[in-house]
């Protein structure tokens, strides 16, 4: 994109600077429209399940409930509870707002478009993953209220607890890949299994930890049976608790931008990314984002239906399969997956 | 240009905001305040192009050292008062600490404007890598060939240090009943309801 504003006559800094910023409205307004729409298909997919309709109130099948829903927090009162900390409490839904946009940067969503094709990307989502811990520490913190400070203290000790295994597993991926690259690594799938197949999903080797991986991804974004952050027979709302109108908006995007992240990044890691999914020419017809989507929204009906019919874990049932099974089964799969590739001679 | 703008906003921003971890009132802020330096750090680490040193800083300080000190500091019930009585008495404290330091941040910036001190290795000379070679790479290249020995004595004394501290913390607590895992697991409606039939006006034994 920046030798197409260069054409233009800018300077190579203007264009690049002007790239970068259109490149990031590009994914950024796209994706909160995916997040609105996706809440909706959500909600008809728990109907569905639940022998219920759903919304189909507002627009032709209820299409724009969403967008109804956020016009009537936009003009909800923020309420800021006076025992509170002022800033703080403003800045929380802000940090995991932004930090849910984040992560996107390094996503590929086809052959080369990429906002920032950077040699540590999965590196940088991790990082930034880790981060969105703090919108909800700090939001449970400044409430200055019991609940939202239960929920900020579970909501800690859960994202670490699972960041350590999906830290293995993403290692093991990066072992069979040979690179931290994202791009890289949806390209080390094309023609994985017997030439044909493009996901490591299907590799003996790798199955179980993509299993794993979406059992931790979905730990980590907090959501059901792993949703004790706001679980609401126990904390009311969680750290969500004392939040009103856009406040309380900023964390319901940002929890779904951070969903549909873990979605990509499920189809990236262990189904092929933007590729299709059998390596066969006419399938190349087929523009990759449509490929790297329909995965996303393959992962997101998973997601959807994980909530829809698993019960909630209790605590401690949640920190020991996230210690207990998780981790020592992954540091296992480390040694596994690189002592068979080193037996292959796949280092060579 | 945009290098040297982000370079100085980076700069700026982590010495403020490490002066900020020292004035703030609050400790919880404190720690938010020590998260942006470090975040800002990773920054200019960016800037020189170590991405791989600048990604480890944010995943190893900001992702988990700095939570669990959040995680600490939020728990404690901070009295202000008590905080400012003790400022006075660690003053003389406070200024010996400074009378030491001030020495060596004349002498650390005079030993800087005198040259670089060159590190020997046993076999002479710095290891050389080339620029073009991936940050990952070019960093396990030379630890797990040149400086193996030091790494994996480092990795030792993180275990030692990591058994030292369940040692130091993992106690027997007496009068607990701890919970069977693999039981509850194995339960069955079967082993907890029972059907009845119950014939009207009839107490149940249960």
């Amino acid at each position: 994109m920046t030798s197409f504003f260069q054409t233009l006559g800018m300077s190579y800094e203007a264009a690049w600077f002007t790239a970068t910023i259109a490149g990031i409205l590009l994914i950024a307004l796209p994706l909160m429209l995916a997040v609105a729409l996706i809440i909706y298909a959500e909600r008809k997919l728990w109907a569905a399940f639940a022998l219920r309709r759903g919304p189909n109130v507002v627009g032709p099948f209820g299409v724009l409930q969403s967008f109804a829903d956020g016009l009537k927090v936009f003009l909800q009162e923020t309420i800021i509870p006076s025992a509170s900390n002022r800033g703080l409490f403003l800045i929380a839904p802000i940090i995991t707002f932004t930090v849910a946009l984040m992560a996107w940067a390094v996503i590929p969503f086809a052959d080369g478009v990429v906002l920032s094709n950077i040699n540590v990307g999965l590196l940088y989502i991790l990082a930034i993953s880790s981060l969105g811990v703090y919108g909800v520490v700090i939001a449970g913190w400044a409430s200055n209220s019991k609940y939202p400070f239960y929920s900020a203290m579970r909501a800690a000790a859960q994202m670490i607890s699972y960041e350590v295994s999906i830290g293995f597993i993403l290692i093991c991926i990066v072992l069979w890949a040979g690179t931290f690259n994202v791009g890289g690594i949806v390209e080390g799938q094309r023609g994985h299994i017997f030439g044909f197949i493009n996901a490591y999903a299907f590799n003996p080797l790798l199955f179980p930890i993509a299993i794993m991986f979406l059992i931790s991804s979905m730990a980590e974004t907090a959501r059901a049976p792993f949703d004790l952050t706001e679980a609401e027979s126990e904390l009311v709302a969680g750290y969500q608790t004392e939040y009103s109108s856009m406040a309380f908006a900023l964390f319901w995007l940002g929890e779904y931008a951070n969903v549909l992240l873990m979605c990509a990044l499920n189809a990236i890691l262990f189904w092929g990314g933007y590729l299709p999914p059998v390596d066969w020419a006419p399938l190349y017809a087929v523009p990759g984002i449509i490929w790297f989507l329909a995965k996303i929204l393959l992962m997101f009906f998973v997601f959807a239906w994980v909530k829809a019919t698993v019960p909630r874990y209790r605590y401690d049932q949640l920190m020991r399969l996230g210690w207990k099974i998780f981790l020592p089964i992954s540091l296992f799969w480390v040694f596994l997956v690189s002592g068979y590739l080193m037996f292959t001679g796949h280092f060579a | 240009m945009i290098q040297l703008v982000s370079f100085y906003i980076f700069a700026s921003i982590v010495i403020a905001s490490a002066a900020m971890v020292i004035f703030a009132r609050n400790p919880v802020h404190s720690v938010l305040w020590l998260i942006v330096a470090f975040f800002n750090a990773a920054g200019l680490m960016v800037l020189i192009g170590a991405e791989f040193i600048a990604m480890l800083l944010v995943i190893v300080y900001v992702g988990a050292v700095a939570v669990l000190f959040l995680f600490v500091v939020m728990m404690l019930d901070i009295d202000f008062a008590e905080l400012r009585a003790g400022f006075v008495k660690n003053v003389p404290l406070g200024l010996l600490l400074a009378v030491v330091l001030a020495p060596e941040l004349v002498l650390g910036i005079g030993a800087y404007q005198a040259g670089a001190v060159t590190l020997g290795t046993p076999e002479a000379g710095a290891a050389t890598v080339s620029a073009a070679v991936p940050n990952i790479e070019a960093i396990g290249g030379l630890l797990y060939s040149k400086y193996v020995f030091m790494f994996e004595t480092a990795g030792l004394i993180l275990l030692v240090a990591m058994v030292g501290a369940i040692v130091l913390t993992h106690r027997k607590s007496h009068g607990t009943r701890g919970q069977s895992i693999s039981s509850q697991v194995q339960r069955r409606p079967e082993d907890a309801t029972r059907n009845v039939n119950q014939p009207v006006g009839q107490g149940i034994e249960l």
